[in-house]
């Protein structure tokens, strides 16, 4: 059975499935729940000051049946006093002595006030802080938060004033409401943290209730924008997570957040670089139960595919990632339909027909039909076929033999390489019939 | 064509079926249609969309109708996330027996009429054939899915190899026990691999099944019937622990004239021979008649239509309310075109070597008896015999009296129970008959009280090993 024990900054714990900040971890009693259920970590609902929420806090969007593919909340911070989250803190790091207990901590913008409270949080026995320079709503307005998170000056200064008193790793929580995340995360290495995390939620309106013309969440009639994650993020998280992992001038382990549900996202999350991953929306969906199938599922494919620990497939698909200057301009690709599984729902040929290269022909009902094909001296092997379709290997994409050497865009434009010959037709303006 | 072979049933007593054939064998080609499985396996679309619509609830319905209480949600989301063999771990750790039961379950009733979908006016989940999505997987895939645990120096006998049986022997491998299973037919799985109506599961499966149990270190003792081959006694001085899980003895007989003719024979007998041989080595009259209205009677009546009887009867003393089949299997016998004679009361079997007919009076319902029940009355005048030329009987089958009384079985506050040391009475032996769910369960129930009977430590499942690495 392949090991998902991981040890992350110096953080050791069973598994490198965290609960991330958020409802889920507000109280003992759901951390240590969900420590019973088989999580590896918790990251504790940010401490500070205790705030004032309002009711109605989420807001949602379903895709068909499928409920809360995207998620939104403008729940502020823990609205519990400072001393009763520490001592639960305590009690569940004391009971729970190999699970990873992380505090996840937002204070203003002055040194004493974080000297103060990391010196508190770190006296509960926790083995790491996570520093919340992420929410964007609320918190943002009083200065703290994204508002800090989008500032590498602040989060270098922040990060600064925590590491002259942390004793334990210090993990920086970015925002991705930025233009490159990597700025930050780079402002994060420089003051001294020991590891980041990303991405905390996206700032988002989910939608507008076309009654009341009012946003949701309606609180009273009134709504705000909230932080956006759940599955839809997930392309986004990865995005950043790749530039990051791959950033030589950021060079610190990540924690990897955003729309993991299941284990397969938890894999491509670790195999772009993240030590650890850390879910909310899942638990918050589904109750903390969703852990078994988190790790065995992990396991059972480590196991199939012979890996015997989390580190050998971190970071695997890193170097993967590279600029488009740097793609084959030669890989030759086209669609290939298999006849024998189509169900002639036609949905490709309107696809490519609307919406791509004009690529596929169609024999109508009246003539026999409906047969789709591929026009192969046409198709340039965009995927769009292949993913409209709602049956599974039915259209596949086919590298073609290429009579020459790979050449990149950035070769060619230095004059170097030779690009395979293109039929004319895969130029949309000689194709295309009513031109 | 001919039966050459005289043939011999282990569950019948006397019992012949018509030989020489009564109609013609059908061609195989149509015989293989008729017999084709009624609920084929899903695609990987149709089960990728299908776990893709379970709500995944909490404290499932489905899980808790289920005698053996899978997981159902679990097993279904690892579908949706592809860990299909966590998915047919979930499965059979808890319903060692999951394979048969995706195929043969009455699920309309189990899980999938619980299925909270129901509530919302829609279709369940299909939860049975996403069942046997997984369950193949693992067949298909020859996984090992569980190892057995460390020796620990205790020997079980178990007497039956069927649901109950081969369900005990997984958990009591698991626990470490080494354990022997004797079984009086040539192959293990039962009722399983002997009993289930052919278009719901064929035997390759229900072998397929018992071997992933077997390979994990049970010995198989086949051919061996306990009280004639072995003694009750032996057992029980060469091992620590003793289950008995017989199952059931013969169909009772229905107790009226005629009933030795040649063409009358009991149902399970029918099947059985159907089941062991090629699809056109298995007589069947033009008229047959099936006495009884149970889940057998409806196997039996809609196998003889299948391989080519003309009409297809049952003969039932009560009416549909009564009638202990499942509304699902009533359905299946009426799209098969069988009919049902409700009310009506065989008196004598008609023929002078071979049946001709079913004499059979009307029945009806008359003032409550002793238990409150309404009795039934014979009406007069009513006597009429219904033509057949093939009878069979399926009117419940007995206990093993002589087995049970040798293992001084009795019942105690409600439970069937063994007043011996160390003796154990599991499936349909000790319910007197159910399915093959139930069977698992107490199965898996009779391995627990024997590890705690012989001190035992409980055991700790592969998950919850992972869950505390």
């Amino acid at each position: 059975m392949a090991d998902l024990r991981v040890n992350f900054a110096g953080i050791e714990c069973p598994n490198p499935y965290w609960l991330a900040s958020g409802p889920p971890t507000n109280t003992y009693v759901q951390v240590a729940k969900a420590f019973d259920l088989g999580w590896g970590g918790a990251v504790w609902k940010t401490v500070g000051e205790p705030i004032l929420n309002v009711f109605s806090r989420y807001g949602s969007i379903d895709l068909g049946p499928t409920r809360m593919v995207g998620f939104n909340n403008i729940e502020l911070i823990s609205d519990r006093p400072i001393d009763e989250n520490l001592r639960e803190i305590t009690d569940v790091k004391k009971k729970y002595p190999k699970n990873a207990v992380i505090v996840s901590l937002m204070v203003e913008t002055n040194q004493k006030s974080w000297h103060d409270i990391v010196r508190r949080a770190q006296d509960t026995g926790a083995d790491g802080l996570e520093l919340n320079f992420g929410c964007p709503h609320g918190m943002s307005e009083r200065g703290m938060g994204a508002a800090v998170g989008q500032d590498p000056g602040y989060t270098c200064d922040i990060v600064g004033w925590v590491k002259e008193v942390a004793k334990i790793p210090v993990i920086v929580k970015l925002t991705p409401n930025i233009t490159d995340i990597t700025y930050v995360a780079r402002a994060a290495k420089k003051g001294g943290a020991d590891a980041v995390s990303l991405i905390n939620t996206i700032n988002s309106i989910v939608g507008v209730d076309l009654d009341t013309f009012t946003p949701m969440p309606n609180v009273g009639g009134k709504s705000s924008h909230g932080g956006y994650c759940g599955p839809a993020v997930k392309p986004i998280a990865l995005n950043m997570l790749s530039a990051t992992a791959a950033d030589p001038d950021v060079g610190i382990p990540i924690s990897g957040i955003g729309g993991i549900a299941t284990w397969r996202d938890a894999a491509e999350f670790i195999s772009l670089g993240a030590g650890t991953v850390q879910v909310c929306t899942a638990a918050m969906h589904y109750g903390f139960r969703i852990i078994d199938d988190l790790c065995d599922g992990l396991s059972n494919w480590m196991d199939e595919k012979g890996y015997r620990s989390i580190e050998e497939i971190r970071g695997r698909a890193v170097s993967k990632v590279t600029k488009w200057e740097n793609l084959d301009l030669n890989y030759h690709l086209v669609a290939v339909i298999d006849q024998d599984k189509c169900i002639r729902c036609e949905l490709c040929w309107a696809a490519c027909e609307d919406g791509a290269h004009q690529a596929i022909r169609r024999l109508p009902r009246e003539f026999g039909g409906p047969v789709v094909e591929i026009i192969e001296e046409a198709c340039v092997g965009c995927n769009l076929c292949s993913q409209v379709c709602p049956v599974q290997g039915c259209i596949t994409m086919q590298p073609l033999p290429v009579s020459e050497k790979p050449v990149t865009w950035k070769e060619y434009q230095a004059g170097k390489g030779t690009l395979a010959p293109r039929g004319d037709a895969v130029h949309t303006a000689k194709w295309a019939p009513h031109m | 064509m001919p039966q050459s072979n005289p043939v011999s049933f282990s569950a019948s007593q006397g019992a012949q079926l018509p030989e020489p054939h009564v109609t013609p064998p059908l061609p195989l080609t149509q015989l293989e249609q008729n017999f084709a499985e009624i609920a084929p396996p899903l695609t990987r679309d149709a089960a990728l969309v299908e776990s893709s619509k379970c709500l995944f609830c909490h404290d499932a319905p489905c899980m808790i109708a289920c005698p053996t209480h899978i997981d159902v949600p679990s097993f279904i989301k690892k579908i949706a996330t592809s860990n299909l063999r966590g998915s047919a771990r979930v499965i059979l750790d808890a319903n060692p027996m999951g394979h048969s039961c995706a195929r043969a379950c009455p699920v309309e009733v189990l899980c999938e009429g619980a299925c909270v979908l129901n509530d919302r006016d829609e279709e369940p989940i299909k939860i049975a054939l996403l069942q046997r999505y997984a369950t193949d997987y693992a067949l298909e895939k020859n996984l090992r899915l569980f190892e057995p645990g460390p020796d620990n120096g205790k020997k079980i006998a178990i007497v039956g190899a069927g649901p109950a049986g081969l369900s005990c022997a997984q958990d009591l491998r698991r626990f470490g026990y080494a354990v022997t299973i004797f079984d009086a037919h040539p192959k293990p799985g039962g009722l399983n691999t002997y009993g289930i109506a052919e278009y719901k599961m064929r035997p390759p499966v229900a072998l397929a099944e018992a071997k992933m149990i077997l390979d994990l270190g049970v010995e198989l003792k086949s051919g061996v019937t306990i009280g004639k081959d072995v003694r009750f006694e032996e057992l029980r001085s060469k091992y620590d622990a003793v289950l008995i899980a017989v199952g059931l003895a013969a169909t009772r007989r229905l107790g009226i004239p005629g009933e030795d003719l040649r063409g009358v024979l009991d149902a399970l007998s029918f099947i059985e021979h159907l089941k062991t041989r090629p699809y056109d080595g298995t007589p069947v009259g033009a008229n047959v008649v099936v006495v009884g209205a149970g889940n057998t009677a409806i196997d039996a009546v809609t196998q003889a239509k299948r391989l080519g009887a003309k009409h297809a009867t049952i003969v039932y003393r009560r009416g549909p309310e009564e009638m202990p089949a499942y509304e699902y299997e009533f359905m299946l016998a009426k799209k098969d075109d069988c009919s049902f004679r409700f009310f009506t009361y065989p008196k004598r079997v008609i023929g002078t070597s071979h049946v001709t007919g079913l004499e059979c009076v009307r029945s009806a319902f008359g003032p409550p008896g002793p238990d409150g029940k309404p009795t039934l009355i014979e009406v007069p005048d009513s006597t009429h015999v219904i033509e057949c030329d093939m009878l069979m009987r399926a009117t419940g089958q007995g206990r093993n009296a002589e087995l049970l009384q040798i293992a001084r079985v009795t019942i105690q506050d409600g439970k069937v129970v063994s007043t011996l040391p160390n003796v154990f009475v599991a499936g349909d032996c000790a319910s007197g008959g159910a399915e093959i769910v139930n069977a698992a369960a107490e199965g898996k129930l009779a391995a627990a009280q024997i590890n705690t009977a012989l001190g035992g430590q409980p055991m700790t499942s592969d998950r919850d090993k992972l869950l505390r690495a």
